[in-house]
């Protein structure tokens, strides 16, 4: 009787996490799926109290309290700015409870019920093995990526010689020690299994560039989701199995959606090294021309007698924390009757809808923020073309230039709007070690600077 | 003489008829043992194919779910992912949970603070970011 209302709770709870996730489909639904999702977590975690294995409480609440204690104060006073480090770790939370849950049910079958015949059943086994090998990866790459992109190690590909044996040997040693273990099971070779899945981790991610993290993070989410997904299995909980399919399937779409923002496949993107060296030719320095540097006044001028500006955010917006001076300097351009509109490229930033929410939160209204494929039709009409800490995903090279690296990939086609701004710091290249050559268009102007600064000139400018 | 013989018959005849439906009720029994037993072995119990049909049936939802996410929100959508994947923290409550105290409890222990870092990180961090979502005038 207990056990099937714990079952019935668990439905609720995967039904309430589905229309959690279906609210996200628009905003004026997402903060009532939020809460939906919350109440089928409060439900699932209120039936397994109830259930008989747990006999004290202590550490149960206990934990429950600390944990939640830690997550909300981590969760109130993160900055914007810093969600992609707060996913990252978030995601290898997952991956190191499943290796812990997984090693408890290792040493502790009998309560989950998990059949005992002398030694544990080759399912039980492969289901251990998989979500200890899952978690651990996903545990130590996440912690990699989030020191990458909270500035505690270098953001660049770290390369070595022989890099890929090394890799490619290590993770040979992974998939010997998950076979020992499903064949053998003994706890050694689960800790065998969880060390060489840990150290793998770590060398998966550190060969990848900054830039590549939107699809690193969502490959993570996607694996966080599939390392639930086996505890689920090995515990016989349907709710685990299922929200880890969701969470799997959704990291697996968005590293999908991002790769395809890239034009690279997700292999290319995890062997890594991208970015380290220019790979295409480098053009000749004499036929790039003379480049058209501007100030503040002289955008603030143009750009209040334009009818329509479009703005093109990128990673640089979100390192100045420019979003709120641009916010202003766009409320100053309305009042003076220019329309104004955002446009965003899937991989701008670095993590799937970075720059959304940095917009949000500088109260940008998401109707005026529009999708790549939406707005390129709208350049040929648009007056100004306003480039804010973004390179590569306005390149034109990737149209019309074979040899390029990043040729193929799609790209915002500020090119055809009348006259385009860049606000830079220099003339270095993106990324990708690619030259834009717009920068030297004869209706292009440069504005050399911080993009926040930049931003704070031109309102003085205009006011 | 003949008068013995007929009840012998008569009496023989009863036992018979006692006996064939003993028989019969036996043989229910039987049919009905067979198919309790044929019930039990039926593939539908097994718990691993009984996950995967879950499995399975819940990687297409998600995938039609998720296609449906509007881009502007792909943000939210990984820290609720984030926030719903702390839902490992059953398997690790029950770990916790026993009266002796041994290497799983402590490990179970770890697991529950750790998944509820995530739960409460992540519902928090993604109510945050949707309250910031507004449209034009509002």
């Amino acid at each position: 009787m207990e056990a099937s209302i714990a079952s019935f709770a668990y439905l609720v709870a995967a039904i309430c996490f589905i229309l959690g996730i279906r609210g996200l489909a628009s905003p004026e639904t997402a903060r009532q799926g939020n809460w939906i999702a919350i109440a089928g977590m409060a439900i699932a975690i209120g039936a397994t109290l109830l259930r008989p294995q747990i006999v004290t409480f202590e550490l149960v609440l206990g934990g429950i309290v600390i944990g939640g204690a830690i997550g909300t104060v981590i969760a109130l006073r993160v900055k914007i700015t810093d969600l992609p480090q707060l996913v990252a770790i978030f995601n290898s939370l997952v991956g190191l409870a499943a290796v812990l849950i997984a090693a408890a049910a290792l040493e502790s079958p009998s309560l989950y019920g998990i059949p005992v015949e002398s030694g544990l059943a080759t399912h039980s086994l492969v289901e251990i093995m998989a979500s200890t090998a899952i978690g651990a990866v996903t545990f130590t790459g996440s912690v990699v990526a989030f020191a990458k992109l909270h500035g505690l190690m270098r953001s660049a590909p770290v390369t070595f010689t022989g890099q890929r044996a090394v890799n490619a040997f290590v993770g040979l040693i992974v998939l010997m020690a998950a076979l020992a273990f499903a064949g053998w099971g003994t706890a050694g070779l689960f800790w065998a299994l969880a060390l060489a899945a840990l150290i793998w981790g770590v060398l998966v991610v550190i060969p990848i560039g900054g830039a590549d993290m939107p699809v690193v993070i969502s490959v993570l989410n996607s694996a966080s989701g599939w390392a639930s997904c086996g505890i689920g299995f090995t515990l016989d909980n349907p709710l685990m199995i299922i929200t880890g399919a969701l969470v799997g399937a959704s990291g697996a779409i968005l590293s999908y959606i991002m790769c395809k923002g890239m034009n690279r496949s997700l292999a290319h993107v995890l062997l890594g090294g991208f970015g380290g060296e220019t790979e295409g030719p480098v053009e000749d320095a004499e036929d790039r021309g003379p480049v058209k540097a501007g100030n503040a006044d002289d955008a603030a001028f143009m750009l209040r007698n334009a009818g329509s500006v479009v703005i093109v955010p990128g990673y640089g917006m979100a390192v100045a924390q420019a979003q709120h001076a641009l916010r202003e300097m766009v409320d100053l351009l309305e009042g003076e009757g220019v329309r104004v509109r955002y446009a965003i490229h899937p991989v701008a930033g670095r993590m799937p809808g970075h720059m959304n929410v940095l917009l949000a939160e500088a109260n940008v209204p998401y109707d005026k923020v529009v999708e790549m494929e939406a707005i390129n039709r709208d350049f040929p009409s648009t007056d100004i073309a306003f480039v804010i800490g973004a390179n590569d995903i306005t390149n034109p090279s990737a149209r019309n230039d074979t040899s390029s690296p990043i040729y193929g990939m799609p790209v915002l086609e500020v090119d055809r709007a009348r006259m385009v701004m860049f606000v830079k710091r220099s003339m270095a290249s993106g990324y990708a070690g690619v030259d834009n050559p717009l920068f030297f268009n004869e209706n292009t102007m440069m504005l050399f600077g911080d993009a926040k600064a930049m931003c704070e000139g031109i309102i003085k400018s205009l006011e | 003489m003949a008068e013995t013989i007929d009840r012998d018959a008569a009496a023989l005849a009863e036992r018979a008829g006692e006996l064939a439906s003993e028989a019969q009720r036996l043989a229910a029994e039987a049919a009905d043992l067979a198919h309790r037993a044929a019930q039990s072995d039926a593939p539908a119990t097994d718990p691993v194919l009984f996950g995967l049909t879950v499995f399975a049936l819940a990687c297409f939802v998600g995938y039609y779910v998720v296609w449906k996410v509007t881009p502007a929100l792909h943000a939210p959508l990984m820290s609720v992912a984030n926030a719903i994947s702390g839902v490992v923290v059953l398997g690790a409550m029950i770990a916790a949970g026993p009266a002796i105290f041994g290497v799983s409890k402590l490990l179970g222990f770890v697991a529950v603070v750790v998944a509820s870092v995530n739960i409460f990180g992540g519902f928090i961090i993604t109510q945050r970011m949707l309250q910031m979502y507004r449209k034009k005038g509002s």
